[in-house]
């Protein structure tokens, strides 16, 4: 069934939208991502323009995570404190980025930063992940169940402005979290994504949070920055369109309750190395697209 | 049939007489853009006048081109490079105005019906349509970039040829049929009928075809432009309803 997007002005099949939905969904609940760093590339292959893909997945990354956050929410893995903390420093960073992102504009070549930045940070957390957890895996099997992680050394424990995160089971110094949430938020604005996949490896093995609480406290962070964004676009862009953002998050809010269950009866190594082997693909599709001889050499630019 | 037969008897009773007359008619002049547009086919049909007295027996059949063009605008196409071992845009060059469609159907192969003046002159055949001035000093090559428009327009189904498709019998009634993509823009779509012997363009007309959305799309594409924060709103609405939604059905499933 061929659907006409108003803002888009491009048909489409309204089955594979919801398809396409369905899986960012199914991820987006199993790992707490958005999903932007995979809706939007896909939107760009079938056709849809790239400035309307960010924007609207943008939109989408909205109600899967809130679908998901819901279920997080019952099983009261959220902790609201260092999502607010992880907030303020995202909406700062987001600004920051949107700034940031039209310098680039005006210097020209923003498309291929942002293909950089992706193989370069996909590069490094999907790799650092894989060996982590692998390694985790292994010592798991060895030695049977792993002992409690003795956390609480270096930079972090050494700040001030010390706060009780009572859900995360942690009594560190609010400027850490500020920052992540800061540079996530820059990055998110320039790639146009939530950043989750930045986020997640970074409260685990930078702060130190369990990673059960993370993927609800993720998804808290997240809804708030995309919904930020996707203002931002619809304001001066004109560039979010919704029928296609409600295609796609009809699929997507329902495969987000299906990536919930699947990621609560995984264990935490699995959940980990699943995610790693994910951001690896996205990262090498993406390396080759720099890489190899494109079949075409000229391009149309949207000027 | 019946329909062209009569529409031609009107009008060659309600024109005055001319040394060549041409009328035009379309199946429809407005092509509205629904929820459920994929792509739209418009008949384009109508008649030459010709005073049977002039009629010379020795001269080249007629032959008949039409053209529907877009709305025009600049467009950028930029060539990319290996630099560093990766592929990155380096040069561009500004296509003063190149149509977002266009397709051109004849009776015959263009290039046997239409003189290279007569298609400069009124810009009939693809590369022509397209205008490109000036390109920057440090490019030399600046046609390959308005040949790679004309690739890429090609291959996704914007820029289209129908050769010989269209029909003219008796050297009077002519007719064709064009179909419009489903990746269609708005705005004022132009048909252009051009009557050629040997080369040369006898006449010409042309009509407008009104592109525009309507219903839903049409409302929704003038709140996101007028009512931008509203559209924002509303969009952010609908995610969290639906996210809301998702979940609570979820849970009275499990019970």
């Amino acid at each position: 069934m061929q659907i006409y997007l108003p803002i888009a002005e491009v048909s489409v099949n309204a089955f594979l939208l919801l398809g396409l939905g369905g899986i960012v969904g199914l991820l987006s609940g199993m790992f707490g991502v958005g999903g932007g760093f995979l809706i939007t590339p896909l939107l760009f292959f079938i056709g849809v323009p790239p400035a309307v893909a960010v924007a609207t997945g943008a939109n989408q990354i909205v109600a899967s995570s809130f679908s998901a956050l819901m279920a997080h929410l019952k099983r009261k893995t959220v902790d609201f404190k260092m999502g607010s903390v992880l907030l303020a420093g995202g909406l700062v960073g987001s600004a920051l980025g949107v700034y940031v992102f039209t310098l680039l504009k005006q210097l020209g070549q923003v498309d291929l930063l942002v293909n950089l930045f992706y193989v370069v940070f996909l590069g490094i957390v999907g790799g650092l992940m894989m060996i982590e957890s692998l390694n985790a895996l292994r010592k798991s099997k060895r030695q049977g169940p792993t002992k409690a992680k003795k956390r609480g050394r270096g930079i972090v424990q050494t700040m001030p402005l010390k706060m009780r995160f009572r859900a995360s089971g942690l009594y560190i110094s609010a400027i850490p979290p500020f920052l992540v949430g800061l540079s996530v938020g820059v990055l998110s604005a320039i790639m146009g994504v939530g950043g989750g996949f930045i986020m997640v490896p970074a409260m685990i093995y930078i702060l130190g949070m369990p990673t059960k609480v993370v993927i609800g406290t993720s998804l808290f962070q997240i809804i708030f920055v995309t919904a930020f964004t996707t203002l931002l676009h619809a304001t001066t862009n004109y560039t979010v369109d919704i029928v296609l953002a409600l295609l796609l998050l009809v699929g997507g809010v329902i495969g987000a309750q299906f990536g919930t269950q699947i990621g609560a009866k995984l264990k935490a190594e699995q959940l980990r190395i699943a995610l790693a082997g994910l951001v690896l693909i996205v990262c090498g599709k993406l390396a080759l697209d720099l890489l190899l001889t494109p079949s075409d050499l000229y391009s149309i630019g949207t000027s | 049939m019946r329909f062209l037969a009569s529409l031609v008897t009107l009008v060659f009773l309600s024109l005055p007489l001319a040394a060549e007359e041409l009328v035009l008619g379309l199946s429809q002049e407005e092509v509205r853009i629904t929820t459920r547009f994929d792509g739209s086919d418009i008949l384009i049909y109508g008649a030459i006048k010709r005073d049977l007295s002039e009629v010379d027996p020795e001269d080249e059949p007629l032959n008949v081109i039409i053209t529907v063009a877009g709305p025009s605008g600049p467009t950028t196409v930029w060539r990319k490079e290996r630099v560093g071992g990766i592929w990155m845009n380096t040069d561009s060059v500004e296509i003063d105005r190149a149509p977002s469609f266009y397709a051109v159907a004849t009776t015959a192969p263009l290039p046997d019906i239409l003189s290279e003046t007569e298609d400069l002159r009124h810009k009939i055949s693809i590369p022509r349509a397209i205008r490109s001035v000036g390109a920057p000093r440090n490019i030399e090559d600046a046609e390959s970039f308005t040949d790679a428009l004309i690739r890429i327009r090609e291959r996704n189904g914007s820029y289209l040829v129908y050769e010989k498709s269209a029909q003219l019998r008796e050297d009077t009634l002519f007719d064709t049929r064009i179909t419009l993509p489903a990746n269609l823009t708005e705005g004022e779509y132009t048909t252009r009928i051009f009557v050629t012997r040997d080369g040369a363009v006898l006449t010409h007309e042309q009509a407008p075809i009104l592109v525009r959305k309507v219903g839903l799309e049409r409302w929704l594409f003038t709140l996101s432009r007028q009512q931008p924060l509203l559209y924002g709103l509303l969009s952010l609405a609908l995610a969290v309803a639906a996210g809301w939604g998702a979940s609570t059905f979820f849970q009275l499933i499990r019970r």
